[in-house]
């Protein structure tokens, strides 16, 4: 009983830190320009891939892995660049469509370079799995949880440590006002689609060796990321950690309890239910408007 | 404006008439039926999103939930089509009223995340329940037939289809014209003054979403109909997402906008099959590059800019 239970929290822990992170894409996001970023999905894709190409390329594992986290942050830079800097205070719907524009062509262009297939990456240290009170952990999914961790850590001191950071915080509570204080609030959009796209990229290959990548993984992984950010709040970057945790133990309990046919709706139900009943959700804050 | 408003119908009403008789094979006959089975759809979406200021992300959902009340119930339950069609609106309808009420008691585009979230929902639903809908594969769907007259060449369908576009083109120029069309672009002008006035907005918010998802499942029926089979990619989000496009890609709060939208989105897959594994690619640079240029839509941008001079 024990044993499974804790299985299922294992196997949800190690998944709901790529959600974690893809949620905290989208909060960082949201909160310099808010957008949200349907690509988002994308960058994890990304991340997998590139990772499995250039390791098949040849390259060594760390040299493999920087690069894959490089190429998609310059993506995005280019995506904030090229496509949202230029419309900046268009409607909600046409931001939406151009990042959902953005997400197919990066679909597309993988599909066209690195095929349809669906890859692997060996796991960073071996594939020994660790006993626990009956339940069986993978290396990697230390692994995942740890670098999680400690992104989660790096983060928390970016933005309430450097300057950099609090300028980010700055805008992100009134753009207006950050401007009036001479902060550059396109340098902040510029780094959160950087720090996005790395920190999707990141969580796309950490999760590779345990749950296989292909070019179109992006769409639900992004998608339960989305559900992930809006359950902890949209905005909030402590929600989108402790959001992204929770649907991935739901997702898992629910794939263990109830049925695994089912697993991929669970986070979308949820979603449902936050909305009727705590809409701000778990750490949103109270939006009063001005009229 | 008013006459201007349905010059833009007679001219429609003529295309329709005449297009049948020029098309040169029935490839492009298929390719018309589409188009104006999905610009019936935007055009009820462009409603919610034009009108209402509202996005749904979910609409395929609603479309696959009428698509399939009109396989399923004819198929394993021997319902004439014409009930199984309506039972798929009604029960589409509730579902849609179910989930608008609380949302839109919210500010803010909530009804984006929740309808994704539905349309999800839908998908997958119909894709697990294989003994019912024959699950990805997707499962066929009888003929349409009423009163002894079925329903089977592609010209009779055209005719049936046209009708229904023109019909609802008519319907939705008068409904803008209403008191209710009234009230729904004071709301998306300013919600706190409408209420002001006295508009209840969470009603006509909810009463704009029933009615379009509710257009979407009549339209998802006829699909079924039309196509005689019926596939879970009706229901995808990738659909959704498509169907937002057409409308925004046309123009919101435009009607012609929305036929035009739906239009070229319907052609432009069949453009981009010569690009062979490029489609994708090219099918998000060209909704970048359109919504980068030209943010409020084609008819609106050009409207404007020819308007003017009249």
């Amino acid at each position: 009983m024990l044993a499974q239970l804790l299985q299922f929290l294992f196997s949800g822990l190690t998944v709901g830190a790529t959600y974690a992170l893809a949620a905290l894409g989208f909060t960082l996001i949201y909160n310099a320009s808010n957008v949200i970023n349907f690509a988002q999905g994308e960058f994890i894709m990304l991340g997998g891939m590139l990772a499995v190409f250039f390791t098949q390329a040849g390259l060594p594992l760390p040299a493999a892995l920087a690069l894959a986290i490089l190429v998609p942050a310059v993506v995005g830079i280019l995506i904030e660049k090229l496509a949202i800097e230029p419309v900046k205070g268009a409607e909600t719907v046409t931001l939406i469509i151009i990042t959902i524009g953005a997400s197919l062509v990066i679909r597309g262009l993988v599909q066209v370079f690195l095929g349809k297939n669906t890859h692997s990456l060996p796991a960073f240290s071996g594939d020994t799995p660790i006993e626990i009170l009956g339940a069986t952990l993978m290396p990697q999914s230390l692994w995942v949880m740890g670098v999680t961790a400690i992104v989660v850590v790096v983060l928390w001191y970016f933005f309430n440590r450097t300057l950099t950071g609090k300028a980010m915080l700055a805008t992100s509570y009134n753009r207006l006002a950050a401007e009036l204080v001479g902060i550059n609030t396109n340098g902040v959009l510029f780094m959160s689609f950087a720090m996005s796209a790395a920190l999707g990229a990141l969580g796309g290959i950490l999760i590779t060796p345990i749950t296989l990548t292909s070019y179109d993984v992006g769409i639900m992984l992004g998608l339960k990321g989305f559900v992930a950010a809006v359950l902890g709040g949209l905005g909030n970057g402590l929600g989108a950690v402790v959001g992204g945790l929770l649907v991935g133990i739901l997702e898992a309990m629910g794939a263990g309890y109830l049925s695994s046919a089912y697993k991929d709706p669970i986070p979308f139900v949820l979603i449902l239910f936050i909305l009727f009943f705590m809409p701000r959700g778990l750490f949103g804050a109270k939006v009063t408007d001005r009229v | 404006m008013q006459k201007r408003a349905y010059f833009g119908l007679y001219i429609l009403i003529a295309v329709l008439a005449v297009l049948p008789f020029v098309l040169p094979n029935s490839f492009y006959l298929d390719l018309a039926i589409r188009m104006a089975i999905n610009a019936i759809i935007v055009l009820g979406l462009n409603l919610l999103i034009g009108f209402a200021g509202q996005i749904s992300l979910g609409h395929a959902g609603f479309l696959g939930l009428g698509a399939y009340a009109s396989a399923v119930l004819p198929t394993h339950f021997g319902w004439h089509p014409v009930l199984a069609m309506i039972a798929g609106a009604v029960a589409t309808g509730i579902l849609a009223a179910l989930v608008a009420r609380p949302i839109f008691k919210l500010k803010g585009n909530y009804l984006a995340m929740a309808t994704l979230g539905l349309g999800i929902i839908i998908n997958i639903a119909v894709r697990n329940e294989a003994q019912w809908t024959g699950g990805p594969d997707g499962m066929p769907v009888p003929a349409f037939g009423l009163a002894g007259f079925e329903l089977s060449s592609d010209k009779q369908w055209y005719w049936v289809v046209a009708a229904l576009l023109a019909v609802s083109v008519w319907a939705s120029l008068n409904l803008i014209d209403s008191p209710f069309g009234r009230a729904l672009r004071a709301l998306h002008g300013s919600e706190v003054a409408s209420r002001v006035v006295g508009v209840d907005v969470v009603r006509y918010k909810v009463a704009i979403f029933v009615m379009s998802a509710v257009f979407a499942s009549l339209m998802g029926s006829v699909t079924a109909h039309y196509v005689g089979f019926v596939t879970p990619n009706l229901a995808d989000f990738f659909h959704s997402i498509e169907l937002v496009t057409m409308v925004v890609i046309g123009g919101m709060a435009s009607v012609y906008g929305s036929v035009i939208g739906a239009v070229l989105l319907t052609a432009l897959p069949q453009a981009l099959a010569t690009f062979e594994g490029w489609e994708t690619v090219a099918f998000g640079a060209i909704l970048m590059i359109c919504m980068i240029f030209l943010p409020k839509g084609l008819v609106p941008t050009l409207a404007s800019k020819f308007g003017k001079a009249e």
